[in-house]
């Protein structure tokens, strides 16, 4: 294999890397034009784009801007961010179960919430969000100190992972045991269990940007750190990698992502399971591109199955977590019959 | 000196001595459990009142024993077993300490039938009698596993069984069936979601012989036949060629323990629920218990049956008159314990 040989290829290699990016972005595009013109009351493309440059405080206007306008921004950060946490989860634990909410950051957000119900009350959207994240990102600190004490190096993979899935199932059994007690958290706890994007408004969004764009940023830089890790902790010593310091930053990202989306959208969190299955046929192992692919793919998909929920039980609307896996998992299972998995 | 051969009619195990302590522990454990359950309620009897109630029809307590607790505890025990059981042969075969029976398809395909019947059927206001919880709720949920992992095994089968496509698979097929089973908790009355709930976390209250019965033949029959099925397992940890090439015919061993796997698990979730976190933890305990690299067998299902005996006693005395899913009480002291061995190896 001579250098001449190469260069053509790696040119290749970036020529198809970039087509797949643009197809991405392209979906979810696509996608985003769709959730703002289609619902209960669709809106013809030419009113959609008044109402979003020159609103003049018509019906349309109105409905584009206070519902679907935050909707669909709430989508495509969820998306994102659950797409991207699980690309990371799967690279920091190698194991293809591994979801975003491995680290007991969505049961975390579950009991935090349901406390918030049967302790202080709380009735509104907005304290849900902040119990939420609060619940996320104590459960997740408690997982990582669990598996970093009495080790060099940071947790191992199956340490991490199994110390957070118990975490999640202690987690759990105390939501369950809660909401089997009070009718009114176990009203909340199932609507939110199904996981939804709407009614949510743009302060939600507002508040959850903020925590999402900084998990963005630090899971794309914990990219090349992770794809070093990726070939054993041995090696990656050796490469002088400093493995603590990247395992809590790719922690750190995820819970940021995974705690902001689902204290906001309810448990959407297999989303990401699912989603790094799909590309990691596309991008290969690399961290660097799996990642905003999955991050892209995550968001159209988000988008699309609620729309699709929207459509099918016109007027109501069905939940977007019910959709995505009705929609999401038979092209998931048809892509893992078709081709030989790309092991992690 | 920690390992020594087991020879039986030409064929031969390695019997390691510490997987041998676990086991024999856990069932002194489990009857002490056992014990307890017996004596323990809302009627308080000494060990001695006990044993006079088991054996004399005319007593009291004769009832309250033979009836109410001796089934419940038995079913409490196997169930933790089987589920314990079907969770290591998984968890060998996929190679993956997170895998669980969640991925054959067979509890989760049960909860959605059992949540859609209850659900449906609009119950909670007496709309259906007591026959369809005793006898439709058993029934409903065999189906749905039944169906679940047929799902999962057709899809998952392409020249062979490959574990890592088994768990992919298994991983797209529980997304659909958890989330119609979320959507189905939404569409019903609150009180209807209330008893799913209970259900879906795994209960052991008013269980009796006749949940005692399928269990037990179940265990009675696979426990042998798995046993057998070890070695195939243990060359399970190499790769696939290397597996060929030790002798193992590596796609009928694998077909075979995985339906051995999704009948102990469909059984267990017809008599008392889908005890998730028994079948995920109580094998990872096990292993570690016994310092042996992949899930022990008959240590995982010893240790199965203790945590299951062991929290239907809490489950049913400790706040009572309430009673909680004992599903619910297995998380709570199984997790910590399980942390506690990370931990512990960690140091």
């Amino acid at each position: 294999m001579t250098a001449t040989a190469v260069a053509p290829r790696l040119h290749d290699l970036h020529r198809r890397r970039l087509v797949v990016l643009t197809a991405l972005l392209a979906a979810l595009g696509v996608a985003v034009v769709l959730s703002i013109t289609i619902g209960a009351k669709a809106v013809p493309l030419h009113d959609a784009w008044r109402a979003l440059t020159d609103p003049t405080g018509t019906e349309n206007d109105i409905v584009i801007r206070s519902l679907r306008l935050p909707r669909t921004a709430l989508g495509v950060l969820a998306g994102l961010a659950l797409g991207v946490a699980g690309a990371l989860m799967q690279g920091h634990t190698r194991n293809p179960l591994a979801d975003p909410g491995l680290l007991g950051v969505t049961q975390g957000a579950a009991f935090a919430m349901v406390s918030s119900i049967i302790l202080l009350g709380a009735q509104s959207v907005f304290a849900y969000i902040w119990f939420g994240l609060a619940g996320a990102l104590l459960a997740s600190v408690g997982v990582f100190a669990l598996g970093m004490v009495g080790g060099r190096g940071g947790p191992t993979p199956v340490t991490l992972a199994l110390a957070g899935t118990a975490v999640s199932a202690f987690l759990y059994a105390l939501t369950s045991a809660i909401v089997l007690l009070d009718e009114q958290a176990m009203d909340v706890f199932r609507f939110w269990q199904a996981g939804s994007i709407a009614a949510r408004g743009s302060d939600v969004v507002w508040q959850v940007l903020p925590f999402i764009a900084a998990g963005l940023v630090l899971a794309m830089a914990n990219t090349p750190g992770l794809n070093a890790l990726s070939l054993g902790e041995d090696v990656a010593r050796g490469l002088g990698q400093n493995i603590a310091l990247t395992r809590a930053v790719g922690v750190t990202a995820v819970t940021l992502l995974t705690g902001a989306s689902v204290a906001a959208c309810g448990a959407l969190a297999f989303v990401g399971l699912l989603v790094p299955h799909l590309t990691r046929p596309l991008s290969g192992t690399d961290h660097r591109w799996l990642v905003p692919y999955s991050g892209l793919a995550g968001a159209a998909l988000l988008l699309l199955a609620d729309v699709i929920g929207r459509v099918v039980a016109h007027p109501g609307e069905l939940e977007v977590g019910v959709v995505l896996a009705l929609v999401g998992a038979p092209f998931f299972v048809a892509l893992v019959r078709r081709r030989k998995p790309v092991r992690l | 000196m920690t390992a020594f051969p087991l020879r039986v009619a030409g064929l031969s195990w390695q019997v390691r001595l510490r997987g041998t302590v676990v086991t024999l522990g856990g069932l002194l454990l489990l009857g002490l459990l056992m014990a307890l359950n017996m004596r323990l309620g809302d009627i308080e009897m000494s060990l001695g009142e006990v044993v006079r109630a088991t054996f004399d029809p005319a007593d009291a307590g004769h009832f309250v024993v033979m009836e109410l607790r001796l089934p419940r505890a038995l079913t409490g025990a196997l169930v933790g077993g089987a589920l314990a059981l079907s969770g290591a042969i998984i968890q060998s075969i996929a190679r993956n300490p997170l895998a669980s029976p969640e991925i054959l398809g067979v509890t989760t395909g049960a909860s959605v039938a059992v949540v859609a019947g209850v659900v449906l059927s609009g119950s909670a206001y007496g709309g259906a009698s007591g026959l369809f919880s005793a006898v439709g709720i058993p029934v409903l949920a065999l189906l749905g596993g039944m169906v679940g992992a047929v799902t999962v095994y057709a899809l998952a089968w392409r020249r062979g069984l490959d574990g890592y496509r088994l768990v992919l698979v298994g991983i797209g097929v529980a997304a659909v069936f958890t989330n119609v089973k979320y959507w189905l908790l939404t569409v019903g009355d609150v009180n209807d979601t209330g008893r799913a709930m209970v259900w879906i976390s795994g209960s052991l209250n008013g269980r009796g012989w006749e949940h005692v019965g399928p269990v037990a033949l179940a265990l009675a029959v696979l426990v042998p036949l798995t046993l057998l099925g070890t070695r195939s397992l243990a060359a399970l940890r190499f790769g696939d060629d290397t597996v060929t090439a030790l002798g193992v015919r590596m796609n009928p061993a694998r077909a075979l323990m995985i339906l051995a796997a999704v009948l102990l698990a469909a059984v267990a979730t017809a008599s008392a629920g889908p005890i998730a976190f028994v079948a995920l933890a109580a094998p990872q305990i096990a292993l570690r218990l016994a310092r042996c690299p992949q899930p022990p067998l008959l240590s995982s299902a010893v240790v199965g049956a203790v945590l299951t005996a062991g929290a239907d006693l809490i489950a049913r005395t400790a706040f009572s008159p309430l009673e909680l899913p004992v599903g619910i009480v297995t998380a709570v002291l199984g997790a910590p314990y399980l942390i506690h061995l990370i931990w512990r190896a960690r140091k």
